[in-house]
């Protein structure tokens, strides 16, 4: 136990823990973007899409958001502790300071987290809980099935611009955090050398560019006008 | 003054192990009783405390770098000796033994060099064990390189940092023995004084560099290892805080100093500047291996753009006047040529201190890629210091001092004229002789520290009986005070000069009468004015700042005042010494080409100074050197 | 060539310290930047000034003494080196150039731009050295380490332990400085015995020193001015999983 504590209390243990955390949390994400997208294949599919994971046995549904839940919790907490520390570090700071080869995105991703947790937030009480606008009444035909319309609740959703605009400013900050995370990540398992750093480098930015466009794609989408309400 | 050597018996191959079975050891259970003190922490002090400690004697280290891992030691490049004879190439101890005692001109002591020889493959397998990362071959053996002329491939080497990655060895297992509570380290602590109790040494006065605290420390021996005294010319390859100080100050206190004046010119270093120099860079010699050295043959030349004077107009000196041996020529020899050939009025660069060495050839003949591989570090720190580039150019060099053969004296047990006063390292004088070959200060630091002190100590401490003095006591009460008034001497003074000018110039005259060739009449000059400068430092010093705080002109000046009167006997020794030998070239003595020439009926011999009060004319005892394995001959790499 | 210094003033750990400026005149090209420092000391001190005190002794780039921040890099401007071979060459007459210690806390304010690294020393003690008792070794061929591992354990053996990793770490994390020691070692066959053991316990005093965590930022490579690479980063990342599960599952 005493090891394990120690594991876990050390700078390197919270590292794991962030990488891991956040491993779930980059293909959750690359998940949900592609499912999202697939509002551009018109209601009948995404709907569709939702009806199925939403009548996934309760116990699933349940365990899968617990999971999450808790690896956000995690990897906040973990983010927390090492910013803490990290500002403890260095007391007194320099007159002075110039970058080397420090990327924005490296230096902010406390503040591009704590947006996103924010965020997160938010989202869950628009889409998930809909308790900000209320959706309850959005019904779709799935087959002769009245199923939640997801596509409508989007569309409404993201028709208040200042919503569209939080989303949009949200995966972009995302797209940053990703951008030093997925590469971060595997330094801090141990898995990245001199040879994989730039590609992975260039995959990690690839990966934050990818998942901005999908999911901003929506919104934009959405205020130009170009998916229609039913 | 007893100048025993102590040489053990028997033929020179067993008197090592003749010793270490007859000297006596000290039991297990009574080596916690014995503290010892180890001033300096560099290859020769990190290796014996370590050694020590775990051998379970208490010991304390100082050093005054902020850490143990930061002495002098960690500068050397080139590599270390020994004679493995892994490359099959005819190397043998004796070998070893022989090019040492030779290339020293026949002035060190048979007895001390053999064993270095013979311990040197003990220091490889030591240092493989700790984890040294020397250089090996595709097949995962160990490699060597030939270096310094030598005609055998024994040199081991870690890249260019064969100095650190040793040091770094040595102070691991110093880690390992702090951590284990057998050592207490502490840096940034200066030995100001030597403290005896009964005629023996009992314990040191230091400084502490943080706070200006003077303390003082007792134990039941005290070794030093504090390293070389070359910047007493002020520009060396050594670094900036190299002093004699421990050195000096034990002298006083009646340890004598044997060949003060035996000091190496490196050279293969980079040009000065200007004034406001304080350092001279070292370039690998490993770069005479594929360099030729020139300067232009006419005067005229100098200062043309080297690439524009055609091979017939270029006096590639070395290889004219040393055909078998050519850039490869010895230390003190290529050093003395190079400054020949200024002398004649036709060295290069802005100051005409200087001559080429040339890798353009060798780039034409290997690729630059080979040469890049090689040496491109130096290649790199060259245009960082001089701005040029050196793969279109050829270097610039010019010899510097750099190692300092002399030192306190001991016997074959490492122990100085004062009972319980080891040294090791480069602060004795032991077996380098006249000149010292590359790569062989590294074995004798490392074989001092690992492989003898931990036998030849106990030797003397299963003589007394266990258990330091009070470090309240009056030897030690009165030697702090000693040094105290001495510090507010230094500090009050109040003048106007820095001890830094004062040192720039003592730097010039050594440079000048007591570096690379040395005339009576130089040295008399030296030894007139070197006075005046001393009484010119002690009246008009300036030291702004307190004593009870970091104060880094207040160390330097303590270094200074040292030099100054250390300088004074280097120089007398110099004198005294009228002969040429090795690295100690006196004009008067030399062939008409220019070649050292010995007098071995009169200097077979170490020069022993014994201190004789402030103000007072040092006594010369002599300890001749006896050759029963080889006969001393002309040195010559014609 | 003339120039205006910003010079961090400190006496002592208690007392804050401050920005000085001083105009330096006349300054040689050819000069280092520490000579730089030498020629305005002695200006100094032929007013009866305190002069700067900055930690230096090689002054050939080997010892890892000297330690200062120019402009809010530590060693200055030039990759792949130390602020005692930094020549005025690089920087330009009329140029502002401010002088900073290192800051970190584990690296407290001595005086001036002297800072006490001991910490380093401390991580070096908890486990950077092979228990290989003097005189107990094997012949040096007796291990066969092929090429490329010695190359290896020697590219991260040639840290001098100056600190700039920290200095310049936007967390004032010691990774790279531990991870070098503990990869120069950890790489090595003679080293094997003792690897887990080395890497908990020089993590767990690098941590216990006050030192930051390592956000993978990379700044440190980038200042180092040995170029120790952020792959010994990754590997003691790596050993050190490995050490703690191995601890984990055999735990008696
Ligand atoms: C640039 C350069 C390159 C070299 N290259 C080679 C090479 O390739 N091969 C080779 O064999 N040799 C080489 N040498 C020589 C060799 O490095 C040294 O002779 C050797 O390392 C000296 O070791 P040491 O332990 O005696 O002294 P040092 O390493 O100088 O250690 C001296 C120690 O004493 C301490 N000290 C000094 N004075 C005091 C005091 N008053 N109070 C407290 N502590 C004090 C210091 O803090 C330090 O810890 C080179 C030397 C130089 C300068
Ligand atoms: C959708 C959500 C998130 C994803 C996909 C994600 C992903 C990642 C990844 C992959 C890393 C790299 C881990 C490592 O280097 O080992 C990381 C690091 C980090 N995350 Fe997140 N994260 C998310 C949310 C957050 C939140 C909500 C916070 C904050 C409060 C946060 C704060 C941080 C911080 C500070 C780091 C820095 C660690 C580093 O630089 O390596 N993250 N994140
Ligand atoms: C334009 C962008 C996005 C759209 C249109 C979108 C849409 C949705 C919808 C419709 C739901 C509800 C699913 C349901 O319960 O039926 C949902 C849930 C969720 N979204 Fe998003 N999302 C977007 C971006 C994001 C981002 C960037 C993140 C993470 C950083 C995220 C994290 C979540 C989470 C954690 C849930 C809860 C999952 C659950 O209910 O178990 N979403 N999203
Ligand atoms: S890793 Fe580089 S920057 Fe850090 S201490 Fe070592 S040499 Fe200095
Ligand atoms: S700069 Fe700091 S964040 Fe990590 S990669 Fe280097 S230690
Ligand atoms: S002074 Fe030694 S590295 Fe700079």
């Amino acid at each position: 136990m005493s090891t394990l504590l120690q594991l876990l209390g050390s700078s390197l243990g919270k590292k794991y823990l962030m990488a891991i955390t956040g491993l779930v949390l980059v293909l959750f994400v690359l998940g949900h973007m592609l499912g999202n997208v697939q509002i551009f294949l018109g209601p009948e599919v995404i709907n569709a899409y939702a009806h199925k994971l939403q009548s996934l046995p309760a116990g699933v549904i349940w365990g899968v958001r617990l999971f999450l839940l808790l690896c956000v919790f995690i990897h906040v907490w973990m983010a927390v502790l090492v910013t803490v520390e990290n500002r403890r570090a260095r007391p007194e700071n320099y007159s002075v300071k110039d970058n080397v080869q420090n990327t924005y995105a490296a230096r902010t991703m406390m503040v591009t987290g704590l947006i996103l947790l924010a965020f997160i937030i938010f989202h869950i009480l628009h889409y998930t809980a809909r308790v900000i606008y209320d959706y309850s009444d959005m019904h779709y035909d799935l087959h002769g099935e009245s199923v939640h319309d997801v596509y409508s609740m989007m569309i409404q959703g993201f028709s208040h611009w200042w919503v569209s605009i939080f989303y949009i400013i949200s995966v972009w900050l995302l797209c940053m955090h990703l951008s030093h995370g997925v590469s971060s990540m595997f330094q801090s398992v141990g898995l990245r050398n001199e040879k994989w750093r730039g590609i992975l480098d260039k995959v990690a930015v690839a990966y934050g560019w990818v998942v901005f466009l999908g999911f901003a794609s929506i919104p934009i989408a959405v205020l130009a006008g170009l998916i229609k309400p039913l | 003054m007893n100048l025993d050597a102590k040489i053990p018996d028997g033929p020179l191959a067993d008197k090592w192990d003749n010793h270490k079975f007859s000297i006596r050891l000290v039991n297990p259970a009574n080596k916690r009783k014995y503290h010892i003190i180890v001033v300096g922490s560099g290859l020769a002090g990190g290796s014996a405390a370590a050694t020590l400690g775990e051998l379970g004697f208490n010991i304390k280290c100082f050093c005054y770098q902020d850490s143990p891992r930061r002495a002098h030691s960690i500068a050397a490049q080139g590599g270390i000796n020994a004679a493995k004879n892994y490359q099959n190439d005819g190397d043998s101890i004796y070998r070893l033994f022989y090019d040492t005692i030779k290339g020293g001109d026949f002035r060190s002591r048979e007895a001390n060099v053999y064993r270095l020889a013979q311990l040197s493959g003990n220091i490889i397998d030591q240092c493989v064990a700790q984890g040294v990362p020397f250089a090996r071959e595709y097949g995962g053996l160990l490699a060597n390189r030939s270096f310094g002329g030598a005609q055998v491939s024994r040199t081991f080497y870690a890249r260019g940092q064969t100095g650190q990655q040793l040091l770094l060895g040595a102070y691991s297992a110093l880690s390992r023995q702090i951590a284990a509570g057998q050592v207490e380290m502490y840096n940034r602590h200066e030995m100001l004084d030597l403290v005896l109790v009964d005629g023996h040494a009992k314990g040191i006065i230091t400084r502490n560099l943080v706070n200006g605290a003077i303390e003082a420390w007792s134990a039941d021996a005290v070794i030093l290892a504090t390293g070389g005294y070359s910047t007493v010319f002020y520009l060396s390859t050594n670094a900036a805080a190299c002093n004699v100080t421990a050195v000096w100050r034990a002298h006083k206190r009646g340890a004598g100093i044997a060949n003060p004046c035996y000091t190496q010119i490196h050279p293969t270093c980079i040009p000065q500047e200007g004034d406001h120099q304080a350092k001279l860079t070292l370039m690998s010699e490993s770069l005479r291996n594929d360099g030729r050295v020139w300067v232009p043959a006419n005067q005229a030349d100098r200062s043309k753009n080297p690439g524009d004077i055609p091979k017939e107009d270029r006096d590639y000196f070395l290889e004219r006047k040393y055909p078998s041996f050519g850039n490869l020529a010895p230390r003190d020899i290529s050093s003395r040529s190079a400054k020949e050939a200024c002398d004649e009025g036709r060295g290069v660069g802005s100051t005409g201190r200087g001559v080429y060495l040339d890798l353009a050839e060798a780039i034409e003949r290997l690729g630059r890629s080979t040469i890049e591989e090689r040496y491109g570090n130096l290649f790199e720190m060259y245009e960082r210091i001089t701005g040029e580039n050196a793969y279109e150019r050829p270097m610039r060099i010019y010899p510097a001092p750099h190692y300092t053969m002399g030192g306190i004296w001991v016997d074959y047990n490492l122990m100085s004229t004062i009972p319980g006063c080891f040294v090791l390292g480069e602060a004795n004088f032991s077996d380098h002789g006249a000149n010292r070959l590359g790569a062989s200060a590294l074995m004798q630091g490392l074989c001092d520290g690992y492989f003898v002190i931990p036998y030849t100590i106990a030797d003397y401490l299963a003589e007394v009986e266990p258990g330091a003095p009070d470090p309240q006591g009056s030897a030690f009460r009165e030697a702090e005070d000693v040094v105290r008034d001495y510090t507010q001497r230094l500090i009050g003074m109040g003048g106007k000069r820095s001890a830094r000018s004062i040192h720039i110039e003592l730097g010039k005259i050594m440079w000048e009468y007591c570096g690379m060739s040395r005339t009576d009449e130089g040295l008399n000059k030296a030894l007139e004015i070197i006075p005046q400068l001393r009484r010119e430092f002690w009246e008009n010093l300036c030291i702004p700042g307190r004593d009870s705080e970091l104060n880094a002109e207040l160390e330097r000046a303590g270094r200074v005042a040292d030099f100054l009167e250390f300088a004074e006997l280097m120089c007398r020794d110099a004198l005294d010494r009228n002969e040429s030998c090795g690295a100690h070239f006196r004009e008067e003595h030399q062939t008409q080409d220019g070649e050292a020439v010995r007098d071995d009926d009169n200097f077979t011999n170490v020069s022993v100074w014994e201190y004789k009060g402030d103000e007072q004319s040092p006594v010369k005892h002599i300890e001749s050197l006896i050759f029963e394995e080889v006969k001393p001959s002309v040195r010559s790499y014609k | 060539m003339n120039l205006l210094l910003k010079i961090w003033r400190q006496s002592g750990l208690q007392t804050p310290g401050r920005l000085v400026d001083y105009q330096i005149e006349e300054v040689p090209e050819e000069s280092s930047f520490l000579e730089m420092l030498d020629l305005l000391n002695e200006q100094l001190i032929s007013s009866g000034e305190e002069p700067v005190a900055f930690d230096h002794d090689c002054r050939e780039g080997i010892c890892g003494t000297c330690s200062l921040t120019i402009d809010g890099i530590p060693h200055g401007p030039e990759r792949m080196t130390t602020v005692c071979q930094l020549h005025m060459r690089k920087f330009n007459d009329g140029d502002t150039i401010t002088i900073e210690p290192f800051r970190s806390k584990s690296f407290p304010v001595i005086k001036d731009l002297v800072v006490d690294r001991s910490a380093l020393d401390a991580i070096m003690q908890a486990g950077g050295f092979i228990s290989a008792r003097t005189g107990g070794a094997s012949d040096g061929n007796a291990i066969l380490i092929a090429k490329e591992t010695a190359d290896r354990a020697m590219d991260a053996a040639s840290c001098i332990g100056c600190g700039a990793c920290v200095a310049v770490c936007p967390n004032a994390s010691a990774m790279l400085f531990t991870a070098a020691k503990v990869s120069h070692l950890n790489s090595l066959p003679q080293g094997k015995p003792e690897k887990d053991r080395r890497s908990l316990a020089m993590v767990k005093t690098m941590d216990d020193s006050g030192f930051g965590n390592c956000t993978n930022t990379g700044e440190c490579q980038a200042v180092c001015p040995k170029d120790i690479s952020l792959d010994f980063i990754a590997q003691l990342n790596r050993d050190y999983a490995r050490a703690s599960f191995s601890n984990l599952l055999n735990k008696k």
